[in-house]
């Protein structure tokens, strides 16, 4: 197959159709999360969940009854009630911030993607190519900015909405965020500090990132999660509370707050809320998976690379851009699903802790650690590459 | 030309949304018109080439200093009272600032344009220092190392000084 038609087209029309493809996957991926979480936390908690949902014109499939029992089609309808059902605006609130929020919420959970690389193939010429909508030199540093953005929504949230539990829920959100971007950005240096050797030009490229982990040897192919464990550990534990996720849901809470930020909305506003927040997991994820899980490639030391070039004696057509990247994307994919289903499992295992707790492990205890893992291997990186 | 159509674009966000940090009633508004301003200032980073500082620029002051900003304000009554009448050194220092700012722009308007450094070497192409990490990192430690030590010196000050202001020393038996 030629592609050479695809790369006559002008640019803009390529990066509209890449975007939007990117898009289409990523937010049915955060909209099927929700049914995931109904599935999973019924699964651990010994009940069937949501299996009765079926359309009637579809009954007489056979079959059907496998998707039935897996939610599917409770999925479609939540969704559908969402779009249908009254959307109250309380009398009370702020109406131009209490609209703008849920949009709020969406822009930086659906632009971090852009600079986050989900696959690799090999060009014609035999050099790795990753598949990326935006390879730009600060790539990770891009992720971090643009999440950053995302606590305005909560924050607005929680003060449009003019009353008490939203309001402690957007305070909440804004010491809790801030506090543990510190741990996250400082538990990453050592990764970059380590591919950053001595002579090189520098970068903070997610991409390069898996290359360094793709290299041949006992060395170069270990992820970092196997050279770096506390950093990955300090990173997943930030992630969890820069998610507000359960164990560090302090901005929703529902035990304390009512609901925290989103007490006061409803119907696809509210829901608009939960996307994101799947979208921000769903990314999430990915980052902590490109930088300490190896990315696309399928184990450790068995690079993607090398795996295309094993099966291609099987199959002659896996070298075949097409077939890696669409191999790369699968096995980065499945990687997320694991990920996420991380997150779900540690929500319904621990509980929450609180709100005094949720500081004092960051500042007291996740901070420091982060900080003494940042000096420890800066002082061992440099006397390695000496 | 389409960066020319950027330039403008996000020059009137930028002053725009700054204006009405200072006229915005209300403190919200005010603090989200200035994140609105700093998200400009990151643009124009972009178009000059300078992707590190841009990024910055988002991560630090639009990522945090304004949800500080955000996050004080929130806790304070927003529509408190009237204003008190300006000092007299505000008025003062408020006209001088006034008078720098109208001579800075005469000038410019007279010149036309800002003075262009000059580099040594004009021959050489000139790397933008804000594009590549490693041409910003060696700017940073070895021309301007002098400055980054200076600016870091005053910060550890300024956190000194937040630490002595908001903590209440009540006898010696804290200091220990």
């Amino acid at each position: 197959m030629d592609f050479s038609f695809y790369f006559d087209l002008p640019l803009w029309l390529r990066l509209v159709l890449q975007g939007t493809a990117v898009i289409l996957v990523l937010f049915p991926i955060a909209a099927a999360c929700s049914m995931a979480e109904r599935k999973i936390s019924a699964w651990l908690q010994g009940r069937p969940g949501p299996n009765r949902t079926l359309p009637p014109l579809l009954a007489w499939v056979p079959g059907i009854w496998v998707l039935q029992k897996l939610g599917i089609f409770q999925l479609a309808a939540d969704g559908g009630k969402f779009v249908f059902k009254e959307d109250p605006v309380p009398g009370h609130v702020n109406k131009l911030y209490f609209i703008a929020a849920p949009i709020l919420a969406m822009i930086p959970a659906l632009t971090t993607v852009v600079v986050v690389p989900f696959g690799a193939y090999l060009d014609s010429a035999g050099k790795i190519v990753p598949l990326v909508l935006a390879n730009v030199d600060i790539g990770l540093l891009a992720v971090f900015a643009v999440s950053s953005l995302g606590v305005y929504a909560v924050i607005l949230a929680g003060w449009a909405s003019n009353s008490k539990y939203p309001f402690l829920g957007g305070v909440r959100a804004s010491a809790q965020l801030i506090s543990y971007e510190l741990s996250m950005t400082l538990s990453v240096l050592p990764v970059f500090l380590w591919i950053n050797a001595p002579g090189g030009q520098g970068t903070l490229s997610l991409f390069d990132v898996v290359q360094f982990q793709s290299q041949p040897g006992f060395w170069g192919g270990a992820w970092f999660v196997f050279t770096m464990p506390l950093s990955a550990f300090i990173f997943l534990v930030a992630l969890f509370a820069e998610t507000n996720r359960q164990p560090f849901d302090m901005p929703e809470s529902e035990s304390d707050l009512v609901g925290g930020f989103h007490t006061e909305y409803g119907a696809f506003k509210w829901s608009l809320f939960f996307v994101a927040e799947y979208c921000h997991m769903v990314i999430g994820s990915a980052v902590f998976i490109l930088l300490f899980f190896g990315g696309w490639n399928p184990l450790p030391w068995v690079t993607l690379t090398d795996t295309v070039q094993a099966l291609a004696h099987i199959i002659p057509v896996a070298t075949h851009p097409l077939f890696m990247g669409i191999l790369g994307i699968s096995i980065f994919l499945v990687k997320i699903c694991f990920s996420i289903f991380f997150f779900m499992w540690v929500r319904w295992t621990l509980p929450r802790f609180r709100y005094d707790q949720v500081m004092n492990i960051g500042w007291k205890q996740l901070l420091p650690l982060s900080i003494a893992n940042l000096i420890a291997y800066t002082i061992g990186i440099a006397l390695l590459q000496k | 030309m389409s960066t020319d159509i950027f330039f403008y674009l996000f020059a009137a966000i930028t002053a725009g949304s700054a204006l009405a940090v200072v006229l915005c009633k209300n403190t919200v508004a005010a603090a989200l018109s200035l994140l609105v301003s700093l998200v400009g200032v990151a643009a124009l980073f972009i178009l000059l080439d300078a992707f590190l500082l841009a990024a910055l620029m988002v991560f630090v002051y639009a990522g945090a200093v304004v949800a500080l900003f955000l996050f004080i304000v929130m806790l304070i009554d927003t529509y408190g009272g009237t204003r008190k009448p300006f000092k007299k050194g505000t008025i003062v220092a408020s006209g001088f600032a006034l008078a720098l700012l109208v001579t800075g722009l005469a000038t410019l308007a007279q010149r036309g344009a800002l003075a262009t450094p000059e580099f040594a070497g004009n021959a050489a192409p000139l790397v933008p220092v804000g594009a590549s990490l490693r041409a910003y990192g060696e700017q940073l430690f070895t021309t301007y190392l002098l400055p980054v030590q200076i600016v870091g010196f005053l910060l550890l000050i300024a956190m000194l000084g937040v630490i002595v202001l908001s903590k209440k020393f009540e006898g010696l038996e804290d200091v220990k």
